[in-house]
């Protein structure tokens, strides 16, 4: 006979003055198998842990009903107290009278009946409960890290530091990012390469870090601790192993395409170092513009290169690791701005340029050595409009969010200009200006001190009139319109997840929102964990942020790695869905609706009558396994159940409802 | 628009007003407070926020046609209150005077007052409010302005029918000739 007892949390008067607790306890005492119940003031203190252990020993409990708050906030709290007591942690029931009753009603007495209907539910799963242990898995110590850009290479850095072995895998051919395009940094004018390529250096040269440039993440097996990986690389069409990066092939390519690296300002050959400081510094040919690999002609950098490290031959190659952790860092791109906004000219003025063009123009080592000219006809612009919020905040053509780096760019952006222009005017169009951050207010106050003319409005139109470009926008403030005359027009363009994101997450197993942003455990507690035990993610790919932020949660990704490799093994939830096998028919349907890719059909010996026959039944891999019961709400025989919450107990509940 | 003044001589225009009011105009950020506690903001044309903003963008035309900059009343509750202290009551005095100078007046009264107040200061060394409120009415036309307080303003004093001279005329005209011209030249 079980012998339950039932504790009632006042939670202050976050529940008590709502629900009468006293009265709910004296319904508990009526409960069958119910020996013990009372109330206290706060369960979750120590006193209340305390009063609950003496409870246990003093009526010889052996479960326990706690009415209180949401099983998330304290769930495991209780669990940990149970550990010190004969009651096995799993022994225990939430009741959640806080979040499910108190906080949503006004009306007393209903409340107090609501309340009593949780506990009389509880009461009545808590009968069937089961003591459950949890096992231990192994862990592989070495951590992947998908993105080269500061995110990844930081979190990358700081793993590898700690002494476990680190892959970094980076899509493009050299790491580096979106930071190392970028000309200066706010709010202190960092040269922004200055400080990215002696990390980008650091991780090309640590020992436990490796590089796998042109590389991309092909498949993810496995689980927590345990994550088998298939790297995907890309043909590079040059040996990086007798490559010595001497350049003499690039400058011989008679192919010129838009530089990506400069953002189609300026030109690279197919074979190509994407820029001086790229790491690795070797070339790469690209398959889709070299003469050779399209047309079979040309073949000039086979013969100039001194090492013959070029390899027409290369093909793309596949490998297999096994790693403990994940870091999603696969940060950001910028909206394609001219499909949305044909009225800002929709790309066919050349003088209409991205944020991150202005950056490669004002560069020193850009196209331009620094100075700002306009793209269309090399002169130098006198007035600049900066429009901002392109693509964001914009519901009907853009993003609904806020791309939070933008102000503060565009601040930059003008300071820039005023400073290298003697005698130029810079307008901002703005709608709100937002500079949330160390030393960010004073820089955008400096920038209006330079003489940056701030106009609070959208500008509707943007077009050509002779040399310059005419920028329509109301002065919001004034409530008239303004037009300015421009000779060349900075879009603060919107930023988003990277183009493969959600191919990338649907491999990870982990999830995206509905603009595509990863999402995160818990937007506030956990904030760099994803849903998916082991994965875990940082910078850009989360949402939109500037590098301080980025890096920060590189730093603390790379320190939840660390905790987790640290451990030789880990513990795994008990509370996993399990297969009654001798039920089960191998229909599958579990396999298909897992989120985990947790289940799979095994052949198992059994028996038809006398003769021994294989049947195909459902295993559940006990890593991988989250609980989330989609496969015991799918199976069709009844043969799955989810430990902890059994059909059984769920039905128990129902009854007791229904009672 | 008739525009008195192109946008650079109206920046350089605006520049040394605000130079003059030793007010740095790009520290304004346009919030609002200085608008919302202003207590003429009702009889306003222009909220003394967007007489900032105008000056910012160096629209002194639009500042020097509005009626706001007449009817300030320099309580400086807006500096009071301002984050940044924007002295907007000398940007709106000085504001004034270059439209005086170009013979421009949104709001005639005030300068009516104004100049029949300096009259009276300058005949008799003192302002002389029976003779000041009674210019003014006739001048204006608003004849019966203020009359049915008249009796009570007297019965307490606070008016006197008998004119109040002082003995220095001469020297306070002097005083008044330096100040404007002081004021001119500044």
């Amino acid at each position: 006979m079980a012998r339950i007892g039932v504790f009632i949390c006042h939670c202050g008067t976050n529940i008590a003055a709502t629900v009468d607790v006293e009265a709910v306890a004296a319904a508990a005492r009526e409960f069958p198998n119910v020996a013990f119940a009372t109330t206290y003031k706060y369960m979750c203190s120590e006193p209340g842990q305390a009063m609950i252990k003496e409870s246990i020993e003093d009526y010889n409990l052996d479960r326990i009903v706690i009415a209180s708050c949401s099983p998330r906030m304290h769930e495991l709290t209780f669990r940990k107290m149970l550990k010190g007591t004969k009651i096995n942690p799993y022994m225990l029931e939430i009741a959640n009278i806080r979040e499910q009753c108190a906080w949503v009603h006004t009306d007393r007495a209903k409340a107090t009946e609501k309340a009593i209907d949780h506990v009389k539910m509880a009461v009545a799963k808590v009968g069937k409960d089961k003591p459950l242990t949890t096992s231990t898995i192994p862990i592989t110590k070495r951590a992947l890290v998908i993105g080269g850009g500061i995110a990844g290479i930081q979190a990358a850095l700081d793993i590898a530091d700690a002494g476990f072995d680190v892959t970094i895998v980076e899509k493009e051919p050299s790491i580096g990012g979106h930071m190392v395009m970028l000309d200066k940094t706010f709010p202190t004018m960092d040269c922004s390469a200055c400080i990215s390529t002696p990390k980008m250096v650091d991780a090309g040269a640590h020992p436990n870090i490796t590089l796998k440039t042109s590389c991309e993440v092909e498949k993810v097996e496995g689980y927590v601790g345990n994550f088998e990986v298939t790297i995907k690389e890309k043909a590079k069409y040059v040996n990086h192993d007798l490559c010595t990066g001497c350049g003499l092939c690039q400058t011989k390519c008679p192919t010129k395409v838009p530089s990506e690296f400069n953002q189609g300002i300026g030109t690279r050959p197919a074979i190509y170092i994407p820029f001086a400081q790229a790491v690795p510094s070797k070339p790469v040919i690209d398959p889709t513009c070299c003469l050779k690999l399209t047309k079979d002609k040309c073949g000039i950098c086979e013969k100039v290169c001194p090492l013959q490290a070029i390899n027409y031959k290369d093909e793309t190659k596949y490998t297999t690791e096994k790693y403990g952790a994940i870091v999603v860092a696969t940060g950001y791109e910028l909206v394609d701005w001219a499909k949305m906004y044909p009225e800002y000219g929709g790309g066919k003025y050349a003088d209409v340029i991205t944020g991150l063009q202005f950056e490669r123009l004002v560069n020193a080592s850009g196209p331009t050595e620094g100075h700002i000219v306009r793209p269309s006809d090399g002169k130098e612009p006198k007035d600049v409009v900066i429009v901002k919020c392109v693509g964001s905040r914009d519901q009907n053509k853009g993003k609904s969010y806020c791309s939070r780096a933008c102000c503060m760019y565009s601040a930059k952006h003008a300071h820039q200009i005023l400073d290298k222009i003697p005698g130029s005017n810079v307008y901002i169009f703005y709608m709100d200006v937002r500079t949330p951050g160390k030393g960010y207010e004073e820089f955008y106050d400096n920038t209006r001190a330079d003489g940056a003319q701030y106009i609070r409005g959208r500008v509707s139109k943007i077009f050509k009139e002779g040399d310059k470009l005419i920028c329509k926008g109301e002065d919001t403030l004034l409530g008239k319109q303004v037009t300015v005359e421009a000779d060349m027009v900075i879009l603060a363009t919107a930023m988003e997840p990277a183009a493969n994101i959600a191919d990338v997450a649907g491999k990870l197993g982990i999830s995206i929102d509905s603009d595509r942003w990863v999402t995160e455990a818990h937007p506030k507690l956990r904030p760099v964990e994803t849903q998916t035990g082991g994965v875990f993610l940082c910078g850009t790919c989360q949402g939109p942020k500037d590098i301080p932020d980025t890096v920060a949660q590189a730093g603390a990704a790379a320190a939840k790695v660390m905790a987790l490799l640290n451990h030789d093994e880990m513990e795994t939830s008990p509370m996993i869905s399990s297969v009654d096998q001798t039920k089960c028919s191998g229909c599958g349907y579990c396999v298909e609706v897992c989120p985990y890719k947790a289940i799979s059909l095994i052949q198992v010996p059994g028996r038809d009558g006398n003769r021994k026959v294989t049947k195909t039944v459902a295993d559940v891999n006990s890593g991988l396994c989250q609980g989330c019961g989609c496969c015991a709400a799918t199976c069709r025989t009844g043969c799955i159940d989810l430990k902890g919450y059994t059909n059984e107990q769920i039905l128990k509940e129902v009854d007791a409802l229904c009672q | 628009m008739e525009k008195i003044l192109n946008r650079k001589e109206g920046k350089l225009l605006a520049e040394r007003i605000a130079r003059e009011a030793d007010v740095k105009l790009h520290e304004c950020y346009q919030c609002g407070k200085c608008s919302a506690g202003c207590p003429m903001a009702d009889a306003m044309d222009l909220m003394p926020r967007q007489i900032v903003h105008l000056m910012q963008l160096g629209d002194m035309t639009e500042v020097m046609k509005s009626k706001s900059i007449w009817l300030c009343a320099s309580c400086h509750t807006c500096v009071e209150r301002c984050p940044h202290s924007i002295d907007i009551p000398t940007l709106m005095e000085k504001s004034r005077m270059e439209a005086q100078r170009r013979g421009i007046c949104a709001v005639r009264d005030v300068r009516l007052f104004n100049d029949i107040f300096m009259e009276t200061v300058r005949g008799f060394g003192k302002s002389q409010e029976v003779i000041l409120e009674g210019a003014y009415n006739v001048t204006s036309g608003h004849f019966f302005q203020d009359m049915k307080n008249v009796p009570k303003m007297l019965q307490k004093e606070i008016v006197r029918p008998e004119l109040n001279q002082v003995n220095a005329v001469n020297e306070v005209r002097d005083i008044m000739k330096e100040c404007e011209k002081g004021g001119a030249n500044r």
